[in-house]
């Protein structure tokens, strides 16, 4: 049966045919789906793990005890889940061991664009990296076969095209679940030093026999195509890139490789001896070219194509052949530039009402990783840092103590709840331990935001939306030590000002907690009966309503107010910036 | 089949067919590119859908880019490159209209969603966007404006502008009105008491074009 199924759809169905028995991540676009989708089936224990470390070693847990299991996150996830992906490449596996890592270049909803694959050189596993969806469900269930075939957790590469796009996959019969028996085994499952020392032969032996069976089993280990056509020109390229190649330079030969590490070093020798020039396509990094060129062999690579963003098949028709750009039939250069449709905080937001806040007071504010992210751009513009998971409150302790404290008067970090319980919980012990006096304000919207509302071990339900027990953040936070803990209301943008100014004045760790559901998900929808109104005989059109950019809120005829019933959520944030009393919240 | 006999001024050499669906967060695009996908599987031919899904939610620019044939390669669409632009907004229309190829269709819904610079009275929607596209394109272009959002208010419900559009496009495919209407069951399977809304609303948009 044949079915249209998105590429991280198709990953979660190889697992599934597979007979994988365990998968926990945390979400991060463009990887999400993949965990999301394999919750529809029933048979596979899944869960969102608290960070990408503790899903890799749930993943290695579940593995050495004999089941396959994967773990699956986005780029910047990995290097979350570093170090047990690292030493978990001296144990190997006993059941297969998967992880998958979503890059994304062009950075459509990420921090940086880092590849991958250097991952894979460094821990000294092999990766595959499939280019459409049917692709991947093949290569995730090639990717167990060869995790257990030669005793290594694979990585599988995946791409935001390729993650997000959606195309035909043959559907197949699941393989049962199978669980190896386990032996406890301390020389190949404990690494101290005596272990390990001998552990790194074995993964040095099995990266030499990956690369050469790469090379001569290219359809069950390598995974490689090569599509023959004219000898003028050679192409090396794997992954989306293909994609574009082949739409691009129809009439080239192409390497298509399957495994891109390690490489088959006498399959590329040969396919550059039967080309006249020879070109590596590959966004992000110069990884094959470099590799490539250091087997000796001639070749071009980024000197014809940018580290930076996506590629397309023009950039690369335009490098490669004489051929012109279409011509588009209405003139881009005729035409009057449209308004932008700039990402904001939706209406009914409640971080918007806390950034206001932040914005009056004028604080330093370390930022950090969620839709909260936008207070950093206008209306509010209130945030001066933000780098990864977590780091707000490290920042905050590092302006406190570059200043032996001065600084933590005037500065606040901001993280969410599920920002929180991922990273955020390390730093705040670390500045408790010692003795800062930051104040870390945690946004607690009950769910994952940004990713598409994942549910996260402070919302009360897992993943399959069943209960689960909830962390109290208040209870979490008293037991590190702090001892200055406030809850607020978002939207009372006058008591998280006052709030705020209290606690940057104590000399001690304090936590303020701003509780209000996100506005998407029920729990945050407003009452549709109870409709904000508008008197315009008080409105002054003093422009204060408008100045926040709610996305319900208009402006009107003399810079008066217009509330869309539809879009509004009934919040009261403007009811409670207008100084007038213009605005109210409607009879129910 | 062949994919020279889904539209009839196919004549060129290309193996590909290439549908972009332009919209605002929330006008069910995303949707209508499924649809497209299933039409596909059903014709034997091979397709790709891709979707952008990025930091904008609700009230952002949305693209979806459908291709398909006998093999598809490349799931984005170029400039110059679209043989069909449903637009579901016309500031849309206005951005992604460069994608059209000279020979492209372009199918406006007359619709206006406000972004949020003209909200705050920051920048001012352009004027007479249907006009100054048809005044910009080349004479081999065909450019017409719809009001999807009126015909689905008649029958109920704005949220089947995106069926309304689909039965607008099936007007220049050459693809049969059974496989249509098994393909909208098909994607509306789990909600199936939307059916008999959807299948109106795209007659709603065949009748449109009329």
């Amino acid at each position: 049966m044949k079915k249209i199924l998105l590429g991280n759809e198709a990953i979660a169905r190889g697992a599934y045919e597979a007979g994988v028995k365990v998968v926990s991540s945390y979400p991060g676009t463009p990887s999400t789906e993949i965990t999301e989708s394999i919750a529809q089936y029933e048979r596979i224990y899944c869960e969102w793990a608290t960070n990408e470390k503790v899903g890799a070693e749930v993943a290695i847990g579940a593995s050495i005890r004999g089941a396959r299991a994967m773990t699956c996150m986005k780029h910047v996830g990995v290097n979350v889940a570093a170090d047990p992906l690292f030493t978990c490449s001296y144990t190997g596996v006993n059941g297969g061991l998967v992880f998958v890592a979503a890059d994304d270049p062009g950075m459509h909803s990420s921090q940086n664009e880092q590849d991958s694959r250097n991952y894979a050189r460094a821990a000294k596993i092999p990766m595959l990296e499939p280019s459409d969806s049917q692709e991947c469900k093949e290569y995730t269930k090639a990717a167990f076969l060869i995790s257990e075939a030669y005793d290594t957790p694979v990585m599988l590469r995946m791409h935001t095209r390729v993650s997000h796009s959606r195309s035909i996959v043959e559907l197949e019969e699941p393989s049962d679940i199978v669980i190896r028996p386990y032996e406890k085994d301390i020389n190949k499952y404990v690494m101290m030093p005596g272990m390990a020392i001998k552990r790194h032969v074995v993964v040095e032996q099995r990266m030499e026999l990956l690369a050469s069976d790469s090379a001569e089993k290219p359809d069950s280990v390598g995974l490689h195509r090569i599509i023959r056509g004219s000898d003028s020109l050679g192409i090396i390229t794997s992954g989306a890139s293909f994609q574009y190649v082949s739409e691009a330079v129809p009439d080239a030969s192409i390497l298509k490789l399957g495994m891109v590490w390690p490489l088959p070093e006498a399959i590329i020798r040969e396919f550059a001896r039967t080309v006249r020039r020879l070109v590596i396509v590959e966004e992000l990094d110069s990884f094959l070219e470099t590799e490539i060129k250091a087997m000796g062999i001639l070749c071009e690579g980024k000197s014809l194509f940018t580290f930076q963003g996506e590629y397309t098949a023009q950039m690369i028709r335009t490098a490669l052949s004489d051929s012109n750009a279409p011509v588009s039939a209405i003139p881009f250069m005729s035409l009057p530039i449209p308004p932008n449709r700039p990402p904001v905080m939706c209406a009914g937001c409640p971080h918007k009402g806390l950034f206001l806040a932040l914005s009056a007071l004028k604080v330093q504010v370390m930022g950090d990783i969620g839709c909260y992210t936008l207070g950093a751009l206008p209306p509010t513009s209130a945030m001066d840092a933000c780098v990864c998971m977590g780091a707000s409150v490290g920042m905050a302790h590092g302006f406190d103590k570059a200043t032996d404290g001065i600084d933590s008067k005037k500065t606040v970090s901001v993280l969410g709840d599920s920002t929180f319980l991922h990273s955020g919980i390390t730093n705040l012990i670390n500045a408790v331990y010692n003795q800062s006096q930051i104040t870390v304000l945690i946004l607690d919207n009950s769910i994952t935001g940004m990713t598409g509302h994942q549910q996260n071990p402070s919302t009360g339900l897992n993943i399959r939306l069943q209960p689960a027990p909830a962390i109290n953040l208040e209870a979490l936070v008293a037991s590190l030590g702090v001892t200055s803990i406030r809850v607020v209301d978002p939207v009372d943008t006058e008591d998280c000002r006052r709030t705020i100014s209290e606690e940057l004045q104590k000399p001690i760790v304090s936590v303020i907690i701003a509780r209000r559901p996100c506005a998407l998900i029920t729990k945050g929808k407003g009452n549709p009966k109870e409709r904000t109104i508008v008197d315009y005989a008080k409105c002054k059109s003093c422009g204060a309503c408008i100045r926040m950019m709610c996305p319900a809120l208009t402006q009107g005829p003399g810079k008066t107010p217009i509330i869309d019933s539809v879009s509004c959520n009934n919040c009261g944030l403007c009811v409670n910036l207008c100084k007038f009393d213009a605005l109210s919240k409607g009879e129910k | 089949m062949d994919i020279h006999s889904l539209n009839p001024q196919f004549s060129d050499e290309k193996t590909s067919l290439s549908i972009v669906l332009a919209g605002v967060g929330g006008q069910g695009t995303l949707v209508a590119g499924k649809l497209i996908g299933v039409i596909a599987l059903k014709l034997g031919l091979d397709v790709k859908v891709s979707e952008v899904h990025g930091m904008s939610q609700r009230g952002g620019s949305v693209i979806t880019y459908v291709r398909l044939g006998e093999k598809v390669f490349s799931p984005i669409i170029e400039a110059g490159t679209a043989d069909y632009i449903l637009a579901f907004e016309e500031l849309e229309a206005l951005r992604w209209s460069f994608l059209l190829k000279n020979s492209g269709t372009l199918i406006i819904n007359s619709q206006k969603i406000n972004p949020l610079p003209v909200l705050m009275g920051k920048a001012s929607y352009p004027e007479n966007i249907s006009e100054t596209l048809i005044d910009a394109a080349g004479k081999n272009a065909h450019i017409i404006e719809i009001d999807a959002l009126s015909a689905a208010a008649t029958i109920g419900s704005s949220r089947a502008v995106n069926m309304v559009m689909i039965g607008a496009l099936s007007k220049f495919m050459s693809i049969s009105a059974e496989v249509w209407d098994s393909a909208i069951r098909e994607v509306f399977e789990e909600k199936a008491k939307l059916i008999p809304m959807n299948l109106q609303a795209f007659q709603l948009g065949r009748d449109l074009t009329e």
